[in-house]
């Protein structure tokens, strides 16, 4: 008999709470537009930031809200995600240059010896604001990984025999994250192509040439050869420190084979034919 | 090549192994103790635990982490393994130590993570763990008469008293070990726990050695005292006086040992005697209404669970606004 | 004894040059003078390459209201003004003087060992003077004392505390200076108290230094209203805000400077160079150095003429140990490690400490075992364990509500911990990061209003 009741008494509870909860969902509903949803679902859900608004979700309704698709990109899903939703919404999508992250260093131990050795915790920012580096460079890569953990997609990777970061560029959605978390500010997000073909000068040491030289046997001594070779005005030197104008850059390769020191970076360019001018794009 | 490092540059020469290497020390008096009064079985149940709970540690740590930085160089499963071994009556079978080894290190300790990040006292867990499943083993004691064991089985003097009041007899009917007997180990009892006197040897040395401080045994051992005396004064005749209460049933063990221990204790000295006190009374309230007869470890757990509450409180801030 | 209430530990205290005469140290051949050797703004040079100095002629002017004026250690000419790496490795201003080898001191300063006591002067003309001889702080923080002395407009002062208490291990500075120039320090003592015209002055003095204690109750016993109160050894005794808890019972509120609550606190060297620069004229161009290290055969105090580099300073005790492997500018517990020979001597340097290559490592960290030593070792009443862990996950905003700001990284925390967890690094950082939430939100603040 006791069976009974518990079971009697066990659903009549049951019936009571599923009342109670359907009335309340139906006094609570909130109407909110259906599109947030399956537009954020298309989303990658990353929350990078690298849209510029705070999270997928509101990047979802701005995408929704918006009446065109201008100046909306989400880094993180690139192009092919954008293109989806534009077409779910029926709204235009313009192509947005692709750009990577690079670092500004290519001060690897072999480059660049140490001059002290430093024991503290794993952090670049903690490292950044106690030394001027374990290096006699100030301005380089210090190597702790920093950018690593500020990475959510997991493209950066600290080779261990260099002590650099290395950026995968399939991955690199330049959100911006490694960027931000670099207390040396030596990241860059970098206007790239289809093939990821990019120069760039691999050195942020600002130092007198003589004295970066002697720091690191790959740091841009300011001596300007780059600039002079440049036909299309893209390289300027300030603070003995050369930077290449992506927007002007046309690729020549010229100023990479010119640079005494090797401190100026080609990627993905096919090998070169010698003695050879070799146009490329 | 200077090596560089932020301030500062002295470490003090305490260690974890240290500390952990003070406590078995301190150990030492009721383990010697133990065995003389039960003799090889004592030696045999600690060994046991000792050895399980060691290899546990090291066999998760190997084969589930994958950790290659093994954890029992610290010392800290000996610890479990002997306090483990202390909560056991001498006559329980071997398999059950080790299960109870088991759920000490695997449930209690490295499920949480391991060293320091355990909620609960892995050596009580293990013991709780083993009463709840196996009572009637768990409460079998020897009967001690002059320091040895005779063979027959009897009760602890807090077993006595549970009984007396279900029966509905009086305190003062029952024939209950003295003091005396009590602080010199002439009773029945766990391993660890029948001797206050090697009991608060051991407690002097860690206090003597800064392993521990006084915070948390005086505010158990305290308000015990005090709850107990008022419960004895108002009725003498089934409440047990004060002292027996501080000297039977694992008090000492718990207060000076298991209470103390670092990982589930709280951090700073005020929270300490909160957490203290909090013991000593939920002891009382289970030795006098509760269904066991002995409540220390259920009052540790208990407390254990609210150390993260107890942290909240914050020590007195130098220049705090008041 | 008196001491201060909350936390502190016992490190170790090692004095090994205890005991020792102040030596005078070889005279450096060339020095390389620091235009930031305080707390506030650097100094401006005020003389250029090829130029002549004598000792104590002044070669950088104070740039601002918390700076302090640099003057030559050294008789010779200016070499370079140019950025060389401070001890931390950052590039700093400079300036580089090849000493002539005559010595040619200033005229106007008084060379003479006789003990002047004239108190004939201002209240105003002693701070001039000691504004003029930029004097800083020199128990390492280096906060120039012309500021302590001009409390802000409606703060009263009413105690002067001389910090004697030399707190930290290894160091011995103060020390011998209290033994030997304990008539000195007491006359700078007086000095100080005209200026903020207090009654009466404590000297805090821990009881490991007894014949400093007697030495100087005797000497200020001819003094009126100088006190000398023995103070417990606890570690970091001499902590400006755990000093003036210890000899007034008075707390520094949270955020705030020992001013807020009419404290000034002195440190007895700093009252040693208060006497120099009034009654001899004598700007602050050198100090007394501990130069210490268990490997050292000749643990030493030395006066040291700023500017002096590292190795030279070591030279002068026999050389660096070979198996030296870190040197702390300071003591062990707040000094800071040098990252080569060539960091000089300044202002605040109270000590170089040689550690061995056994002594220079940290100890491996292991599991936090929530013993709670380190909330029982920090003297502000934090919580070390937690601010490890939030600033280690990053929670800003959190580690500003446990208050990580009163944190001035004495490293008892670091020191106690049996884990050996790097528990200040983090704190550090967090501290950083916090600094910089809280510089955001003003700037946000201020812009929200510009657009009302």
């Amino acid at each position: 008999m006791t069976i009974v009741h518990s079971i009697l008494l066990l659903c009549i509870i049951g019936i009571i709470a599923g009342l109670a909860l359907y009335f309340v969902a139906k006094k609570f509903k909130t109407d909110e537009n259906p599109l947030y949803g399956e537009v954020e679902s298309m989303l990658p859900g990353a929350n990078c930031g690298g849209c510029g608004f705070p999270g997928c979700k509101k990047f979802a309704q701005q995408l929704v809200d918006s009446p065109s698709l201008e100046g909306l990109n989400c880094t993180a899903g690139g192009a092919d995600t954008m293109n989806k939703i534009g077409v779910f919404l029926g709204k235009s999508v313009e192509s947005a240059e692709i750009r990577v992250a690079v670092i500004k260093c290519k001060g690897s131990c072999d480059k660049r010896p140490k001059t002290i050795n430093f024991e503290g915790i794993s952090s670049c920012a903690f490292a950044a604001s106690q030394i001027s580096g374990d290096t006699a460079c100030s301005f380089g890569c210090i190597g702790l990984g920093d950018c690593e953990r500020a990475c959510q997609f997991g493209g950066i990777k600290i080779n261990p025999e260099t002590k650099l970061p290395e950026f995968d560029t399939k991955i690199c959605t330049a959100c911006g994250q490694c960027a931000t978390a670099c207390p040396r500010h030596i990241i860059e997000l970098r206007k790239t192509n289809k093939k990821d073909m990019k120069i760039y000068v691999g050195c942020s040491n600002k130092d007198k040439g003589a004295v970066a030289r002697k720091a690191c046997t790959a740091a841009c001594i300011g001596c300007g050869k780059c600039a002079k070779v440049c036909a299309n005005e893209a390289i300027t030197v300030t603070d003995f420190l050369a930077y290449i104008d992506p927007e002007k850059c046309k690729l020549c390769r010229k100023c990479v084979e010119e640079c005494p020191t090797g401190a100026i970076i080609e990627t993905n360019f096919p090998p070169r034919k010698k003695k050879e001018e070799e146009p490329t794009n | 090549m200077l090596t560089v490092s932020p301030s500062p540059h002295y470490q003090s020469d305490t260690n974890t192994r240290k500390l952990m290497c003070n406590v078995l020390i301190a150990l030492l008096p009721a383990c010697i103790f133990s065995i003389v009064v039960f003799g090889i079985s004592a030696l045999i149940s600690m060994l046991t635990a000792v050895i399980s709970c060691v290899f546990f540690e090291f066999a998760i740590n190997k084969w589930l982490f994958k950790n290659e930085d093994y954890s029992i160089k610290d010392c800290s499963a000996i610890i479990t393994g002997v306090l483990l071994s202390f909560n056991l009556p001498n006559t329980l079978p071997i398999w059950m130590v080790i299960i109870g080894s088991l759920v000490a290190i695997g449930i209690a300790k490295m499920s949480f993570g391991g060293l320091g990040c355990n909620i609960f006292n892995p050596a009580l867990v293990g013991r709780v763990f083993l009463l709840v499943s196996f009572p009637a083993d768990m409460t079998t004691w020897t009967k001690v008469q002059d320091y040895s064991v005779d063979g027959t089985t009897g009760a602890t003097p807090l077993g006595l008293i549970k009984e007396s009041i279900k029966s509905g007899k009086m305190l003062t009917d029952i024939d209950l070990p003295t003091v005396q007997d009590m602080v010199f180990g002439n009773i029945g009892g766990s391993l660890g726990e029948i001797s206050v006197m090697a009991l608060v040897i051991g407690g002097i040395y860690l206090l003597c050695t800064r392993t521990i401080t006084w915070h948390i045994p005086v505010s158990v051992l305290g308000s015990m005292f005090i709850l107990a005396g008022i419960m004895h004064a108002v009725h003498p005749e089934i409440n047990a006086s004060p002292l027996l209460h501080i000297c039977s049933g694992g008090a000492m063990l718990g207060a000076i040992f298991m209470a103390t221990d670092y990982s589930t204790s709280p951090m700073t000295s005020l929270g300490k005697i909160i957490f203290g006190i909090g013991i000593g009374v939920l002891t009382i309230i289970i030795r006098r209404f509760g269904a066991y007869p002995e409540g220390m470890s259920f009052a540790i757990l208990i407390m254990n669970a609210i150390v993260p509450l107890i942290n909240k409180i914050k020590p007195h801030r130098y220049g705090a606004k008041k | 004894m008196k001491t201060f209430h909350i936390g502190g530990v016992h490190p170790k205290e090692n004095k090994l040059s205890k005991g020792k005469k102040i030596e005078l140290a070889p005279l450096p051949e060339v020095v390389t003078i620091p235009m930031a050797q305080h707390i506030g703004k650097p100094a401006n040079p005020v003389v250029a390459v090829g130029d002549t100095v004598k000792v104590g002629t002044k070669i950088g002017e104070s740039s601002g209201f918390v700076s302090a004026n640099i003057f030559s250690s050294v008789s010779g000419t200016v070499e370079k003004i140019d950025n060389f790496p401070n001890v931390a490795g950052f590039k700093q201003q400079m300036i580089v003087i090849k000493s002539d080898g005559t010595d040619t001191w200033e005229d106007t300063i008084d060379r003479t060992d006789t003990v002047v006591n004239n108190m004939d002067f201002t209240a105003d003309e002693i701070k001039a003077k000691i504004i003029e001889a930029g004097i800083v702080g020199m128990g390492g923080a280096t906060f120039p004392l012309g500021v302590k002395l001009s409390p802000p407009p409606g703060v009263v002062i009413d105690s002067l505390l001389i910090n004697g208490a030399e707190c930290e291990p290894y160091l011995t500075a103060d020390h011998a200076l209290m033994l030997e120039k304990s008539e000195e320090i007491c006359i700078g003592v007086e000095l100080l108290k005209k200026v903020l015209n207090v009654p009466t002055a404590k000297i805090g003095i821990e009881v490991n230094k007894p014949d400093a204690i007697q030495k100087m109750t005797e000497v200020a016993a001819k003094f009126n209203g100088i006190k000398v109160v023995p103070l417990k050894v606890k570690y970091p005794q001499g902590s400006e805000k755990h000093l003036i808890q210890a000899l007034t019972g008075r707390e520094v509120p949270s955020g705030q400077l020992p001013g807020s609550i009419g404290c000034v606190v002195s440190n007895v060297a700093t009252t040693f160079a208060v006497y120099e620069a009034v009654e001899k004229n004598k700007p602050l161009f050198e100090r007394v150095v501990t130069v210490t290290g268990t490997a050292l055969p000749n643990p030493s105090n030395l006066l040291v003429r700023m500017g002096t580099s590292t190795a030279n300073v070591l030279a002068a005790v026999g050389g660096m140990p070979e198996n030296t492997a870190k040197i702390i500018s300071g003591g062990p517990m707040m000094g800071k490690a040098i990252q080569n020979l060539e960091v000089p001597i300044m202002k605040g340097s109270s000590g170089v400490l040689c550690m061995t290559e056994a002594e220079a490592h940290r100890k491996k960290e292991s599991n936090c075992i929530r013993c709670g030593r380190c909330v029982d070792g920090c003297p502000m009443g934090l919580e070390p364990y937690l601010l490890y862990a939030l600033s280690k996950k990053n929670m800003i905003a959190e580690l500003n509500e446990h208050n990580i700001r009163d944190c001035f990284e004495c490293g008892s925390c670091s020191f106690s911990c049996p884990a050996h967890k790097p528990l200040l690094d983090y704190i550090r950082l967090g501290k950083a990061n916090v600094m910089q939430m809280i510089k955001k939100e003003e700037a946000a603040k201020a812009q929200q209003q510009e657009k009302k």
